[in-house]
């Protein structure tokens, strides 16, 4: 059983690596309206993440498929479980993909509206439904000895899974804010770090007070990592506040940097919190899912981790590579220029 | 009430998603590789032909692959929220390919895509080809990862039955892999995508042509697609062939509903009705158009073979074979079978069609022809892209109709496999929503294919002209 427990941990990283990467894209489209003064803005935004807010997306799937086959019983107790606010952040990743694709293919500044209406909305749902989610599998839910949820969606709105939520939907912001400074320039890139600044209070309040509540919890079923819980809490706890003064000296890159790092903590700071349960059960704690009883076989569980080990540090390194082709900020002449040119 | 059905409505569900996603699944699997293919033609000869055509069947490819992607992810995410008792069931095995499918080959695809949209100035010419070519091979490894594990639910492989018979678990992943309903899949499902593409290919040349503009590119993009038909066509159909094989031998159930043949027969008795009609409860037949020993061949490559009808097969899974879900089914194995029935016909037919066209346009436009060629053949073959994709799509409606009652064959039923506590309208609001915005994006995407394709590409300069930059340094990254 020993390989469920290294699974626990991909899975782990694969959602790190998902909430790092769309975070941002999250907080991109949800800037638009505070950064996006006029289309060149708005345009200028929306190219910081196109190259590669697809291939961010990517890790979502990836991490579902892995935690279907490695955890079959998770996956299906959680996905059934939690089944209308997947489906509202299906729908919004719906509009916001095709948002993209589609917003500049007419010239008409109504249709592109239209479209920008949709990133925002397409970002902010999953952004806040995400960490709903994550912060109700953590505090446990209702599930019978079958291992079906046994709630509704109003069980799920609770005040912790909604602290998460907002606290999510607060970091993913701030992030995308900080991605923005560091891959604009002019206006929008100012606006971006001053924006930074008015978000950084909620965000560290919201988040402080998300750490100390998980570990409560974490402490109140004697959680076996606990003390990592707490050292990964603290770690985030200090990036988010690294970030924030990173961002008051305007150096962009480290002020991403730092966000990030707050982000790969504070799902860890869950994820810790969680082992070695995967879906405690509120219920009876006979109920409750855990790494053991919840996982693929030994034989399946072998395979996948091949697969893991040859092809992930791949995936890290092509994909960090793309990053680097793409890392020059997109500047407004530039848009600019390419509107004429178009015109032309 | 019927109606809050939650079985029926996540079969809905499923039947609906999973089709609309399929109308992209093929565009993007032959576009790719058609993309690729020209882009290839412009490095090696600098033909600025070439160029323009790789621009503008890539604008085409890259609003369809969007629509692709996101509707892909709803997918993977209904197995557990609809179908969690399937799911429990299955994970072991069929999560595997999933998983697989999204480390080896999904990542590849969406991160070269994202290169070659936005590489153009950025990377060297060889390396951003390249990029192209392997986002094509990664579309396609996805397609082979979801195929077997399709095949897993058609033909259940590599396993074995956990102690207390509750969930399958793997214990040979290389069968599972080569599933021998995948392996007849893979080559029918990669050449019928391509004959789409081919066919959306000939109707935008055909549109063009008609009004002779771009006459030069779109002559080379008309041969390409008409010739890829043909071949693709070539393709299917032997593939086609060897997926009949293996189904006679895995779902005989499925063959005898394709066939909606009730009692055995053997050679010049095992027709292939080209035609019936029967009364409306399907079980007797009022007229139709037969051919002897066709039904034989097709199912066991012999004049004299034997095919197995629905009663004695049903005899045979109630006494021998399943009787332990033989109460559960009233003791029918069978699918629907109007739908297998006229699915089988139509697939066939519409291909058969699609191909057809290929050859008439091919005799029309060849090089000794007298005359010009006239307005309703390039009006007719306008409509070269409907009948290829309708074919595909009732394809999968024959593959996956004719699959029932199982969800897995022989392991577990529809019935059984749907979310125990979900109720039926959570399944009723996203069935109501998944359809409406589905709806919505459709109207969008025609409309923005149609604006495309009719804009069509940048054109030529012309002979003795100043010769133009080509443009590809000028291209502006900013394409959002």
């Amino acid at each position: 059983m020993d390989l469920a427990y290294l699974w626990f941990f991909i899975v782990g990283v694969l959602f790190v690596g998902y909430f790092v990467l769309d975070g941002f894209d999250f907080g991109v489209g949800m800037s638009l309206p505070f950064l996006g003064k006029d289309d060149i803005g708005r345009r200028q935004i929306i190219n910081t993440i196109g190259p590669v807010w697809d291939l961010n997306e990517t890790w979502v799937i990836v991490a579902g498929a892995c935690l279907f086959a490695a955890f079959p019983e998770w996956y299906a107790t959680l996905f059934s479980g939690f089944y209308l606010p997947l489906l509202l952040i299906l729908l919004a990743l719906i509009l916001r993909g095709v948002s993209f694709e589609y917003r500049h293919q007419r010239d008409s500044l109504k249709w592109k509206k239209g479209f920008d209406t949709m990133i925002v909305v397409g970002s902010a749902v999953p952004a806040l439904l995400w960490g709903v989610a994550v912060g109700n599998i953590v505090q446990g839910v209702p599930i019978d000895a079958d291992f079906e949820f046994t709630g509704s969606l109003l069980t799920l709105l609770n005040p912790y899974g909604l602290w998460v939520g907002v606290t999510t939907l607060l970091l993913f912001f701030l992030h995308g804010v900080y991605f923005i400074a560091l891959k604009t320039d002019g206006q929008v890139k100012t606006d971006a770090e001053a924006l930074a600044r008015k978000l950084a209070i909620p965000t560290v309040i919201f988040a402080a007070g998300c750490v100390v509540w998980t570990i409560a919890i974490a402490a109140g079923r004697d959680a076996p990592l606990l003390w990592l819980t707490i050292a990964c809490g603290v770690i985030a706890a200090v990036a988010l506040l690294a970030s924030v003064v990173a961002n008051l000296a305007k150096r962009d890159g480290w002020s991403f940097t730092a966000g990030a790092v707050t982000i790969v903590f504070a799902v860890l700071t869950l994820w810790t919190a969680l082992f070695p349960f995967v879906m405690p059960s509120s219920t009876d704690p006979a109920n409750s899912l855990t790494i053991a009883n919840a996982s693929s076989t030994e034989y399946t569980l072998t395979i996948m981790t091949w697969a893991a080990v040859i092809f992930l540090p791949l995936v890290l390194l092509y994909q960090g590579w793309t990053y680097w082709i793409f890392r020059k900020r997109v500047s407004r002449t530039r848009i600019e220029r390419a509107e004429a040119l178009a015109a032309h | 009430m019927e109606f809050l059905d939650p079985l029926l409505l996540a079969r809905w569900q499923f039947g609906l998603t999973t089709l609309y996603h399929f109308i992209f699944v093929p565009l993007t699997l032959g576009m790719a590789l058609s993309v690729a293919i020209f882009q290839t033609a412009w490095v090696r000869t600098a033909n600025l032909k070439w160029l323009h055509l790789t621009r503008f069947f890539g604008k085409i490819f890259l609003i369809n692959f969007a629509m692709g992607v996101v509707t892909g992810i709803v997918q993977e995410f209904q197995f557990g929220m609809n179908w969690s008792s399937y799911s429990r069931f299955v994970g072991d095995v069929f999560g595997a390919p999933l998983a697989f499918e999204g480390l080896m080959a999904f990542f590849f695809e969406a991160t070269f895509i994202g290169l070659w949209i936005f590489g153009w100035d950025k990377l060297p010419k060889g390396l951003h080809l390249a990029s192209i070519w392997i986002a094509t091979a990664g579309a396609w490894f996805s397609a082979y990862f979801i195929l077997a594990a399709n095949a897993f639910m058609q033909n259940p492989v590599g396993y074995q039955m956990a102690q207390d018979g509750g969930r399958a678990e793997m214990n040979d992943f290389l069968a599972v892999l080569t599933n021998p309903v995948a392996l007849a899949a893979l080559p029918h499902t990669l050449f019928a995508a391509f004959m789409m593409t081919a066919g959306v290919i000939i109707s935008i040349a055909a549109w063009h042509l008609l009004r002779k503009q771009n006459v030069e590119m779109m002559r080379t993009a008309l041969k390409y697609g008409l010739w890829g038909m043909i071949v693709a066509f070539a393709g299917v159909a032997l593939s086609g062939d060897q997926l009949s094989l293996v189904m006679v031998q895995t779902q005989p159930m499925k063959m005898a509903a394709a066939e909606a043949m009730f009692d055995s027969a053997c050679g010049a008795d095992a027709s292939f009705s080209i035609f019936t009609l029967g009364t409306p409860d399907g079980t007797s037949e009022l007229f139709s158009i037969r051919v002897p020993y066709l039904l034989a061949f097709l199912s066991t490559h012999s004049l004299d073979g034997c095919v197995e009808g629905i009663n004695d097969l049903n005899m045979l899974y109630t006494t021998e074979m399943f009787p332990q879900f033989a109460d559960q089914v009233d003791g029918n194995f069978a699918p629907t079978l109007w739908i297998t029935y006229w699915a089988f016909r139509w697939m066939i037919g519409l291909g058969g069609v699609a191909a057809l066209t290929a050859v008439v346009g091919l005799w029309l436009t060849r090089k000794k022809a007298k005359r010009d060629v006239p307005a309703w053949a390039w009006k007719l073959a306008i409509w070269a892209w409907p009948a290829s994709l309708v074919a595909i799509l009732v394809g999968w409606v024959f593959t996956e109709m004719g699959r029932q009652p199982w969800i897995v064959f022989g392991l577990m039923l529809t019935e059984d496999g749907v979310s125990p506590n979900v109720p039926g309208w959570n399944v009723l609001i996203s069935l109501v929503a998944f359809t409406a915005i589905y709806a919505i994006l459709a109207v969008v995407e025609v409309g923005l294919i149609l604006k495309t394709a009719h804009a069509g590409p940048e054109p030529l300069p012309e002979p003795g002209s100043e010769p133009q930059h080509t443009s590809v340094e000028d291209t502006p990254t900013t394409v959002y």
